[in-house]
């Protein structure tokens, strides 16, 4: 691609436009149905002048230290460390002279996106960005060789460089970055989709277990979360949503509590939530506490956990289900088979619980909107900023910190930025942070949605698995925060990890002759949402805990049994392997371990396995010793990190397996501080074993794809260990003593 | 009015007395490394130390603190970075989000001033910090590693397999 051609390409639209129309496609996410950053310019000459810039990634200082542009959110995943790999691997620079600069969503659209899409979920961060953040990084570098060759006069094919220093051998000049950069700024872009990138397995920095760029500052308390802001005379507000989801605010008696110190405002945020508005938050917070507040708690007041149980058990048998595969004829091969096989699992709703709760800063003048957030979409928080202050994009900012966790719930919804704004409209000019409490971020999260199963088997005289029918269920996620993706009623997105083909990105790992795969959608009136892995958490249990099953009823060796259904799916089967090789699959089990577990599926274009090691002590508490994690993620940017995300994916879903419940009594969510919704501690948490299997042929998913069978393998562990299948999670309502 | 002692210096506060500390820390004395996660001392992000004894300062009222009480937050528990416990979290790269790596490093601070030599019991006994990213498996490792236990530590960057 040549510059010309750059910039014709430019889309022909004014930028608002553009961009608020695509944000009300999207439900508020400004990404979606716009591709890859190419087809706007990149540097424009006048700001290469300004600076370093050698183009919109890369900046080159005098002193030979390298800035490397992203866009990204970092929310513990690592994705910042790793897109600055990819991006210096191309460019040759000095991987210890790499500093990271977050840019924001007021400069991408000042530049056209010239950074692409900004939003940060389903794993993409780095498989979504690759391609042209790595041939930013070659552009840089050939603008740079380009350079030094104008200067010394000969053909750029006598120059090498390494670790950002350009050598002319036949006449033992050298030259590095920091000296040509100026000059390489002003010279024409390179056709970056013609340049050929490294092949991966030649990689020196990308590839590596580089240290992570961003952890100095999480050692000493110097990392400045948006929940720590602080503004010359900022306020503070604590927020109140009806308890019940779908209930109004009917009053609240502002006297009560308008002469408590720090005491600035109430607010009604909207029609059912409330804020108060102090000097500082604690002030907020306790005043909020005492503010006597009449709610109308709708139509839902009487929902229970069990009035959804019964809906949800109705969607099992229902005539209202959509088939999504439906190959061979299920129904009537189950009829006349051998044997058969039937069981009905169910998992509940779980929040996020962020370490890091809700939280946004707003500050609104006449002509200005600015927003400081914790966000997995800071483009989508512009939006918002702009739709609910009513100010124009090209008149808001937006500083997106580091989050103090996403995994989901920081994505598309941005309910903080618009609570912000209603109760910054109130002030204006002065910013004004919003913080939930714990148990405010309990009570009103986006739930990983409820959902039960019923699996149904059929197996031929030999204990071949003939027939497998699959239905589900539960909540729809797109019902709730994206309707426009279901298609004549059918919504696919429930069936994650079940799917036929790798379209999806997550296509089922078995070749079944009769299979059919069924969703009943039942939704309830909890507000649910994407839960990092998704659907993949809960169609991995039902699948992986069923085919346990159907291996026993077989007579089989669990691995055996799957792996003859695995022929077509070599990288399924190949993690399976690598799983069962490395977690000692048919060796006796080490003391005290009673049994061993494994499960496998796929998400977010990445294969996964696991292996479990467990035992049942007196009380009936589980433990698990061990699990051997198998991953195959196509290209592995950063080992170390890829470990770390698979050893947080197992604490994620082993607090999901043990506890992980929010109830409904009342309508409203039961649990709503750590005492009750427990996560995992350090002293439960197993070792933890990492095996890559990287086939280099493709870009999968790192954050999420693993967690997914963190729970069957454990299940399937506990049911090895007692003969017992487990059907239901939590396993805190398991009686095993 | 209460006056503490945070860090080594002297700070005057104007606060009603039954503030948690947590917040007198972030919202007077201005220091934000000590986090807010549930305001109910479990999930130990808000962990300081007062007296060299571990405190979820959340649930402590600020009057609760007697005059020459030391308080240290993350923020003054070593110059540049270099507390044992500062230095093996860097090397084996715990951090994911963050979070609650201040609480995590003061719980671990004071796990080794109690007991310089910690086995994996005394580890899972001492350290009861939420981490939501599920750091746990490097945290127990570089306990290990600032307490010179090199046998039970993990080398770093040898945390996974590749398999070729």
């Amino acid at each position: 691609m040549t510059k010309s051609t750059l910039s014709e390409k430019a889309p022909n639209l004014s930028r608002r436009r553009f961009i608020v129309g695509s944000a009300a496609a999207a439900g508020g996410g400004l990404a979606l149905g716009l591709n890859i950053p190419f087809g706007v310019p990149t540097a424009s000459a006048a700001q290469a002048a300004a600076g370093n810039e050698v183009n919109a990634w890369v900046v080159v200082k005098p002193d030979d230290t390298v800035t490397i542009r992203i866009v990204r959110a970092e929310m513990g995943q690592g994705t910042h460390t790793g897109l600055a790999q990819l991006v210096a691997e191309e460019l040759e620079c000095d991987w210890q002279k790499v500093t990271i600069e977050q840019m924001t969503p007021g400069q991408n659209l000042a530049r056209k996106r010239v950074w692409g899409d900004m939003s940060t979920g389903g794993s993409r961060g780095i498989r979504g960005s690759e391609d042209y953040v790595r041939r930013a990084g070659a552009g840089a570098r050939m603008m740079m060789v380009q350079a030094a060759a104008d200067q010394w006069k000969v053909p750029v094919g006598e120059l090498t460089v390494s670790n950002g220093v350009i050598r002319h051998a036949g006449s033992k000049r050298s030259t590095t970055y920091g000296k040509v950069a100026g000059a390489a700024a002003k010279l024409p872009v390179p056709d970056l989709k013609a340049i050929t990138l490294k092949n991966p397995q030649e990689w020196k920095v990308a590839g590596k277990p580089m240290k992570r760029l961003d952890t100095a500052k999480k050692l000493n308390g110097s990392e400045i979360y948006a929940v720590d802001l602080k503004l010359p005379g900022m306020l503070n507000a604590a927020i109140k949503q009806c308890p019940v989801f779908g209930g109004k605010l009917v009053s609240y008696d502002e006297a009560k509590i308008s002469k408590r110190p720090g005491f600035k405002k109430v607010v009604k945020v909207n029609d059912s939530t409330v804020a108060v508005v102090a000097d500082t938050w604690w002030r907020a917070k306790t005043a909020l506490d005492a503010l006597p507040i009449v709610w109308d708690e709708g139509p839902a007041a009487n929902a229970s956990s069990a009035t959804i149980a019964a809906h949800l058990k109705d969607g099992l048998t229902a005539n209202d289900a959509y088939a999504d595969i439906n190959d061979g004829d299920a129904l009537k091969a189950i009829a006349g088979a051998a044997k058969k096989l039937e069981a009905v699992y169910s998992t509940p709703f779980l929040s996020h619980a962020t370490m890091e709760p809700m939280n946004c800063t707003i500050r609104l003048s006449a002509d200005k909107a600015e927003a400081w957030v914790p966000s997995q979409n800071a483009e989508a928080s512009m939006a918002a900023l702009s739709t609910s202050s009513g100010i124009p994009l090209d008149k808001c900012e937006v500083y997106n910190h580091t989050l103090g966790g996403g995994f989901g719930r920081r994505g598309g919804t941005q309910d903080y930025v618009r609570f912000g704004v209603a109760v910054a409209k109130e002030f204006p000019g002065v910013p004004v942070k919003v913080l939930w409490s714990r148990e405010e971020d309990q009570a009103h999260d986006f739930y990983r949605p409820i959902s039960q199963a019923k699996l149904t088997a059929g197996l031929d005289a030999s204990g071949n698995l003939e027939t497998l029918m699959i239905r589900v269920s539960g909540q729809s996620i797109n019902a709730y925060l994206a309707p426009h993706n279901i298609k004549d009623g059918k919504d696919r997105r429930q069936l994650q990890g079940l799917w036929k083909t790798l379209a999806g990105d997550a296509q089922i790992g078995y070749t079944v002759p009769n299979l059919r795969t069924e969703y009943a959608m039942r939704n309830s009136h909890v507000p649910v949402g994407p839960w990092r892995g998704v659907n993949t958490n809960q169609n991995g249990v039902y699948l992986e805990c069923f085919m346990e099953e159907v291996a026993r009823a077989a007579g089989k060796d669990s691995v055996e049994f799957r792996r003859a259904l695995m022929k077509n799916h070599p990288k399924h089967l190949g993690v399976l392997n690598a799983a069962a090789e490395k977690g000692d699959w048919g060796k006796p089990l080490p003391p005290g371990v009673q049994g061993r577990g494994i499960a496998q599926f796929m998400g977010y274009g990445s294969y996964s396995a696991a292996t479990a090691e467990v035992s049942i002590g007196k009380d009936g508490k589980v433990k698990v010793h061990r699990m051997v994690l198998a991953l195959n993620c196509g290209h592995a940017v950063n080992p170390d990190q890829i470990a770390a995300q698979v050893e947080g994916s197992v604490a994620y879903g082993l607090s999901a397996t043990f506890y992980g419940e929010c109830s409904v009594d009342k309508g409203r969510i039961v649990e709503l501080n750590f005492h009750n919704y427990p996560i995992l501690r350090l002293a439960e948490m197993p070792k933890v074993e990492t095996v890559i299997v990287p086939t280099h042929d493709f870009w999968g998913g790192v954050g999420e794809p693993t967690i997914c069978v963190v729970a069957p393998a454990v299940l399937n562990a506990i049911y090895a260990a007692t003969g017992k299948p487990v059907r239901s999670l939590p396993l805190k309502h398991l009686k095993l003593a | 009015m209460a006056q503490l002692n945070i860090n080594g210096k002297t700070v005057d506060v104007q606060v009603e007395p039954d503030t948690p500390l947590l917040w007198v820390i972030r919202e007077q004395v201005g220091l934000t490394g000590t986090k807010y996660g549930c305001g109910v001392a479990q999930c130990g992000a808000c962990s300081v130390h007062v007296n060299g004894n571990l405190q979820r300062s959340c649930v402590m009222p600020v009057s609760a603190v007697k005059p020459g009480d030391r308080i240290v937050t993350i923020e003054g528990l070593s110059p540049n970075s270099s507390h044992p416990v500062q230095k093996a979290w860097a090397q084996l790269d715990v951090p994911q989000c963050g979070y609650c790596q201040s609480g995590q490093i003061m719980a671990a601070a004071a796990l080794l001033r109690a007991k310089p030599k910690p086995t994996d019991r005394d580890i899972d006994e001492a350290m009861t910090n939420i981490c939501r990213c599920g750091t746990y498996q490097r945290i127990r490792a570089a306990v290990h590693l600032a307490a010179g236990n090199t046998s039970a530590a993990a080398p770093a960057g040898d945390s996974a397999t590749v398999q070729a």
